[in-house]
């Protein structure tokens, strides 16, 4: 017997989009790790600055600083991959994607748990052995732990309202993602947008290509390196899976099948801040944006990018029992609620 | 070699008799066993375990740091239970079951019983769980105790007791699932020759359980709900598992609100009604409008909208009156006194430290006996006499007579025991027993239940808390006589 369409609560929806945005979180940095490692070989002159940006990236600059102090390559990989005081450590993020798997169980398919439980006690196990030379090896296993995740939600999963909101979260992080990385390598490269043409630019922007898996593609696509066709490609690319415009297209296409809104029509702040977002990108000029202000730019859509995540949270996530409470939730301090009962606080 | 040291010493042992050979129902199983490669057994235990880690198949311990998480042990040998003696258990359950239904709406009701002074009114008084809030509450079909896990032991006499009713919130049926899976995968062929009856069908009944006391009124297909106390709780894995297996939806109390006596739950697209819970969290914790103020698990309003019959309620509130372990001295005469039949199954026999010549005899047996305090439960507060020391007596002789009311005691009971693979051999380690009991429109039995097993050697305890395991139990249909015995 046909059952009728089960509503998705809040609070699993929530969880859903958060353990999705933990799990990509956890590939990309799994993956910047590698790729620095690599580009390190092709550096004769290894730089010292070179571990730095990878901190910057994650956005916890701070937080290294203080517990850490110097960038150098071993810190900022034991910082990255298996600090659990840096709640963007690779460990970190598998352990509260493994939390909010396990609270949303009944939700997702017992193959996706497993494979989140299985990534969990194997960096666990990695953390604790802490073999220097197995490094690449293991940020590899991690980066198909995550991809083998993606493709047993894809199989196994209902494509309904939670898996719409799996996408969502997957989606939003990787653009995010990419965005930080493009704009932390940019500026780093390029402080003044005449200055082009130092001997390993070339290296460097390859490496920015490798560590969103993008080098091949580009390749096809664009050819030669050039940071305009570069920045181009990580931005507008509809077709590249890791260019901010493909990723903020599904997003907004899942966004809309949990709506249920029609086309043309905008119900929610959610979907109208993705609808003018995916405006921007669609008719973006990379060329006048790089002469105007690149870093600006980047800084613009990683702010778009937040406010659309708190407005889902508001649409969706925040519970509200609307006749007991007169005030409106503070919207900061909802989401900093909501996190910190993410990243596990005390027993009920 | 396995079995080459093992002894019964002088307990009932469910796979040999006292000559030491095996049961006939435990022959096929041994044959089994005893023809598998040296080493087998161990590496098929040591594979189990790390698929029930895999698995995420685990319990959370309290008293230790957020995240710990381990998992249940689990023993390869089952429990085996011949068909003849299950059917006897089943309808004996289903006895006091009835009966102590009858009981919990006659408490909360008429109290004809205590007037007929068949119990005395003072010990419902003063029972923990005895809830006034819920007096003179009409749950749909009458039914007060929709989900039990009765304990069962066999003494060294053969005989099997109930030892706890468990009314309020059992746990552990999701481990005998999942023994279940785990065995059919190391022990395939076994499984075809004896016929063992399923226990697969547990969710489907406790969803149509739940469904079936849907409020009057409600659409054809109830909007049923799990309650949980969040990941932190330790039975949270048997929590999502069983929605899981339902196909139900997992609630926190977040995640419910209560409008005029109506509740309903948070969606993305808004508040749908709810109109099934099965909670798994304490009475305490429900309501902080009708009982603890300070609980932030629970839904406040959820006893009014109950209360209205706008929602229903599984277990019902207020059914631990029965689990209180003086009233449970009074199981057999509850029985008479509902249905007019002797008791199928027997009770331990139970002193009760407020009548004064129980407490004498309990004060100079203090060595001999097993005291335990009247509302607790998971195997705390109690006193194993033979096996506890003088100071600990001394300490119990002094809180029984503070509080006599909330003491009892009963003989130390030999549990039975089951072999148990002990690193590369066997050996005896003494079991429980706690079938799974449905009550919705009828009464549905569960074939088997949680065999939990003390794995401390001689230890009688066989709590999770302290120490024990889990075994599957394997209740045979009536086809294997004819197919074994000659």
């Amino acid at each position: 017997m046909m059952r009728e369409k089960r509503p998705l609560l809040s609070r699993v929806a929530d969880s859903v989009y958060w353990m999705a945005r933990y799990i990509e979180r956890a590939e990309n940095v799994a993956r910047f790790i590698g790729v620095n490692l690599h580009l390190q070989l092709d550096l004769p002159l290894a730089p010292a600055h070179q571990w730095q940006p990878l901190i910057d990236t994650s956005g916890d600059t701070a937080v290294f600083k203080e517990k850490w102090g110097e960038a150098t390559e071993d810190n900022v990989i034991r910082f990255l991959a298996f600090d659990d005081q840096n709640p963007s450590s690779i460990f970190s993020c598998l352990r509260f994607a493994r939390e909010n798997a396990r609270s949303v169980r009944e939700t997702i398919s017992s193959e996706m748990w497993e494979q989140i439980n299985s990534m969990y006690l194997q960096i666990q196990l990695q953390r604790a052995m802490r073999q220097d030379d197995a490094l690449p090896e293991v940020l590899r296993s991690i980066r198909l732990s995550c991809h083998m995740f993606q493709g047993i939600t894809e199989a196994t999963m209902q494509h309904d309202e939670a898996w719409n909101f799996l996408r969502l979260g997957r989606m939003m992080e990787r653009a995010d993602k990419t965005s930080r990385i493009l704009d932390v390598k940019y500026f780093i490269l390029l402080p003044s947008p005449v200055n082009v043409g130092t001997p390993y630019d070339d290296l460097h922007w390859a490496a920015v290509l490798k560590s969103v898996s993008g080098f091949e593609t580009y390749r096809k696509r664009r050819g030669r390196i050039t940071p305009i066709d570069i920045v181009e490609f990580l931005v507008t690319d509809q077709e590249f899976p890791r260019a901010i415009r493909h990723c903020v297209d599904v997003a907004g296409d899942s966004l809309r099948q949990i709506t249920g809104t029609p086309a043309g029509a905008l119900k929610y702040s959610s979907e109208q801040l993705m609808d003018v977002l995916r405006g921007e990108l669609a008719n973006a000029r990379l060329d006048v944006v790089i002469r105007t202000g690149l870093h600006e730019y980047l800084d613009g859509l990683q702010t778009k990018m937040n406010e659309i995540g708190d407005s889902l949270n508001q649409d969706f996530f925040v519970l509200r029992p609307e006749k007991r409470t007169g005030s409106v939730q503070n919207q900061t301090q909802g989401l900093a609620q909501s996190q910190w009962q993410k990243t596990g606080g005390a027993p009920a | 070699m396995l079995f080459d040291s093992y002894q019964t010493q002088g307990f009932h042992d469910e796979m040999f008799d006292a000559q030491g050979n095996p049961r006939p129902e435990a022959r096929l199983l041994l044959e089994t066993i005893q023809s598998l490669e040296e080493g087998q057994l161990l590496r098929s235990q040591k594979a189990a375990e790390r698929l029930l880690l895999q698995m995420g198949i685990t319990f959370n311990v309290y008293g230790d740091s957020a995240g710990t998480e381990r998992i249940f042990p689990f023993d390869l040998i089952p429990r085996i239970v011949r068909a003849d003696e299950w059917e006897w258990i089943e309808r004996g359950l289903k006895q006091r079951i009835h009966a102590l239904n009858s009981f919990i709406y006659d408490i909360y009701h008429g109290k004809k019983i205590l007037k007929d002074k068949i119990v005395p009114e003072e010990i419902i008084r003063s029972a923990t769980f005895y809830r006034p809030q819920c007096e003179g509450i009409d749950p749909p079909l009458g039914v007060w105790c929709h989900i039990t896990g009765t304990d069962l032991v066999r003494h060294s006499d053969g005989q099997i007791y109930v030892l706890e009713d468990n009314l309020r919130v059992p746990s552990g049926v999701s481990y005998v699932l999942e023994n279940r899976d785990l065995m059919k995968r190391t022990f395939p062929s076994v499984f075809e020759g004896l016929q063992v009856r399923p226990v697969a069908e547990y969710p489907d009944k406790l969803l149509e359980t739940l469904e079936a006391i849907a409020p009057p009124g409600c659409s054809d297909t109830p909007t049923v709900v799990l309650l949980t106390a969040g990941i932190y709780n330790s039975a949270y894995f048997e929590h999502s598992y069983l929605a899981r297996q339902m196909g139900i939806p997992l609630v926190e109390g977040r995640d419910l609100t209560v409008e005029d006596k109506v509740v309903f739950m948070q969606t993305t697209k808004g508040l749908r009604r709810v109109d099934v819970i099965y909670r798994r969290i304490d009475d305490d914790f429900l309501d902080p409008e009708a009982f603890r103020p300070d609980s932030l698990l629970g839904v406040p309003g959820l006893l009014k909208a109950y209360r209205a019959g706008n929602v229903a309620l599984a277990n019902a509130p207020g059914n631990g009156v029965a689990d209180d372990k003086v009233v449970y001295a009074y199981v057999p005469e509850i029985i008479r006194y509902y249905l007019a039949e002797d008791p199928i199954l027997q009770n331990v026999p139970t002193f009760l430290c407020w009548k004064e010549s129980d407490r004498k005899h309990v004060q100079q047996n203090l060595d001999k006996l097993v005291v335990k305090a009247a509302n607790e439960a998971g195997g705390y507060g109690m006193l194993v006499g033979p096996h506890s020391t003088a100071l600990q007596r001394e300490q119990f002789a002094q809180k029984i007579e503070a509080n006599p009311r909330n003491y009892i005691a009963q003989p130390t009971l030999a549990l039975s025991t089951v072999p148990t693979l002990i690193e590369d051999h066997m050996e005896g380690r003494h079991v429980d027993l706690r079938p799974y009991i449905l009550f919705g429109k009828d009464i549905h039995v569960m074939a088997g239940g949680l065999t939990r097993v003390a794995l401390r050697k001689g230890s009688l305890v066989v709590n999770s808390s302290q120490g024990g395991g889990s075994k599957d139990t394997w209740v045979l249909s009536n086809g294997f006589r004819k197919a074994v015995t000659p």
